[in-house]
């Protein structure tokens, strides 16, 4: 069952035409992958579905309702969780006061269960809870990023540049985190540089170039395609 | 025991710009602009209390609470019609607003009250506490405002620390664009903010006249001015900072008075700010802003 379906956006940033006409749906209990150069067009796509930009023409349908005329702050609350670039935390907030923010749309009584449930999968963030967020290592947070964004406990997370300046091996942890919480029900929209990375975790995927899908089909046929060895690969 | 005498005084002086300062540093965190018309809110407040208790004879507390929630009001619906739809103008339109809506309610005062001024009766009665004897009487309105003030910046730290709403607006001064992203709606909390920062005003109003006991519709404009001055010597954004900025401002301004000159204690007040933002830009307890690139 298809749950975010994108049709013939176009967005603009003034005049410059960003992202011209692209389409792509996910599917629920998938993980789905958009690839792509830097300035592809990846994060405004992100940005277009949740609402943090507008786009001209096209349509934008999460669980069978249209999201263009819905305001920003209301998208958490349909189900829809977006992890931004750059992770943008709240440096100045401890720990918990970021997972707390990210339950803002959610009664009161349910925060507590759902902060144990994070501390649980990040247990480094549980040790630092009182600790400044601006303090914490860039692996750390990207993890209090991903927490924060479950917090809201959406049917789709969407992921950008979850692996941006992060080490190999803190990669690998995080695209690790990023599988259990599929396995455990979430569905993924995942934008990344890494396209190695992203396309062996992911069931489809997506590449973007200019703007434009050049190509797409199973994660597991891109990863094998000499277009996409070459451009993404380094092969 | 005069020395103590103006010290005491300076701190009064001091917490009520500490008070409006909190009021810009608040707007200026969470909507990151200039609220100018803030001074001639606090003058708005006056008129209300005045009018509510020097006319209508009602209670001191009734008049403070009718001031803080006309301000409020007010406050809202400034920034509802004036700012609000500049959310994404340059700066610089508005700063010209805000300038523009303090001359605006400057001269609605005078329309509707008249520059003659109007004798202020303080909120709290002419007394005052004969301490040592009687060598150092303090009176009871600056006793009132000091508690005011420190009451004021508990109850703030704590609604910020503690409450969804006060987290939501400390989010929301870091980052509007992610705050959104969590639910938060940006737009009530700017709103919200406008509310608290009046409603301080208000308060900061009645106090004012209380000890300076003189109500024009240009009123508010001076210590509007030195307020802000404060929260940017404090440094702008922080509440403690706007806090600091103000009791120290106070104190400096007295100390002027009394001992280099009447006449120059604002440009020396001035000065001093000019010389802590040579050698600390961010003001006190400021931070320094990363702008991203």
């Amino acid at each position: 069952m298809s749950m975010l379906k994108v049709e013939n956006i176009d967005v603009f940033y003034g005049a410059i035409h960003a992202i011209k006409g692209i389409s792509f749906e996910v599917n629920e209990g998938e993980i789905v992958t958009l690839i792509g150069a830097n300035g592809a067009g990846k994060s405004t796509t992100l940005k277009t579905v949740s609402a943090m930009m507008r786009p001209k023409n096209g349509t934008i349908t999460f669980l069978d309702k249209s999201l263009l005329n819905v305001a920003p702050h209301k998208i958490v609350s349909m189900g829809m969780a977006h992890c931004p670039e750059g992770r943008r935390i709240f440096q100045q907030m401890t720990v918990q006061e970021n997972l707390e923010m990210g339950a803002y749309t959610r009664a009161n009584s349910e925060v507590d269960d759902s902060i144990a449930d994070i501390y649980a999968r990040f247990p480094r963030l549980k040790e630092r809870y009182k600790q400044i967020a601006g303090t914490l290592s860039g692996g750390e947070q990207q993890m209090l990023a991903m927490g924060r964004a479950m917090m809201s406990k959406p049917k789709l997370l969407m992921l950008d540049e979850p692996s941006m300046g992060l080490a190999p091996i803190l990669v690998e942890e995080i695209f690790n985190i990023i599988q259990e919480l599929n396995a455990s029900g979430t569905t993924i929209l995942l934008v990344e540089q890494n396209a190695q990375m992203a396309l062996s975790i992911a069931n489809r995927g997506y590449v973007l170039e200019t703007g434009k899908i050049s190509m797409d089909g199973p994660a597991k046929e891109l990863l094998r395609d000499a277009r996409v060895q070459k451009a993404y690969l380094g092969g | 025991m005069t020395f103590l005498t103006y010290v005491i005084s300076g701190i009064s002086l001091g917490s009520v710009y500490a008070i409006i300062a909190l009021g810009y540093t608040m707007v200026y965190g969470i909507a990151k602009m200039l609220n100018f018309a803030h001074g001639d809110v606090i003058m708005v407040g006056a008129y209300v209390c005045f009018f509510a208790t020097s006319r209508f004879g009602l209670n001191p507390v009734i008049g403070v609470l009718l001031a803080m929630f006309v301000c409020t009001i007010l406050g809202m619906v400034i920034e509802r019609l004036a700012y609000k739809p500049l959310r994404q103008a340059p700066s610089l339109a508005v700063l010209i607003t805000a300038i523009g809506i303090s001359y605006f309610l400057q001269n609605a005062a005078q329309l509707l009250w008249t520059s003659n001024p109007k004798t202020y009766t303080s909120v709290v009665g002419n007394g005052a506490l004969q301490l040592a004897g009687g060598q150092l009487p303090i009176s009871y309105v600056t006793i009132v405002t000091i508690v005011a003030c420190v009451a004021i910046m508990v109850g703030l730290t704590t609604f910020t620390s503690k409450t969804k709403m006060g987290k939501a607006m400390r989010a929301c001064s870091e980052d509007k664009g992610a705050a959104q992203l969590m639910g938060i709606n940006v737009n009530t909390t700017i709103s919200v903010t406008f509310a608290i920062g009046s409603a301080l005003a208000a308060i900061a109003g009645v106090l004012l006249c209380s000890a300076y006991p003189i109500l024009t519709p240009t009123t508010g404009s001076m210590p509007g001015i030195k307020a802000f001055t404060a929260a940017v010597f404090g440094g702008i954004g922080s509440v403690p900072g706007a806090f600091l900025g103000g009791i120290l401002l106070g104190i400096i301004e007295i100390f002027a008075k009394a001992y280099i000159s009447t006449q120059l204690s604002d440009a020396i007040v001035f000065a001093v700010l000019i010389v802590v933002l040579l050698v600390k830009p961010t003001g006190l307890l400021g931070k320094p802003v990363s702008e991203k690139v």
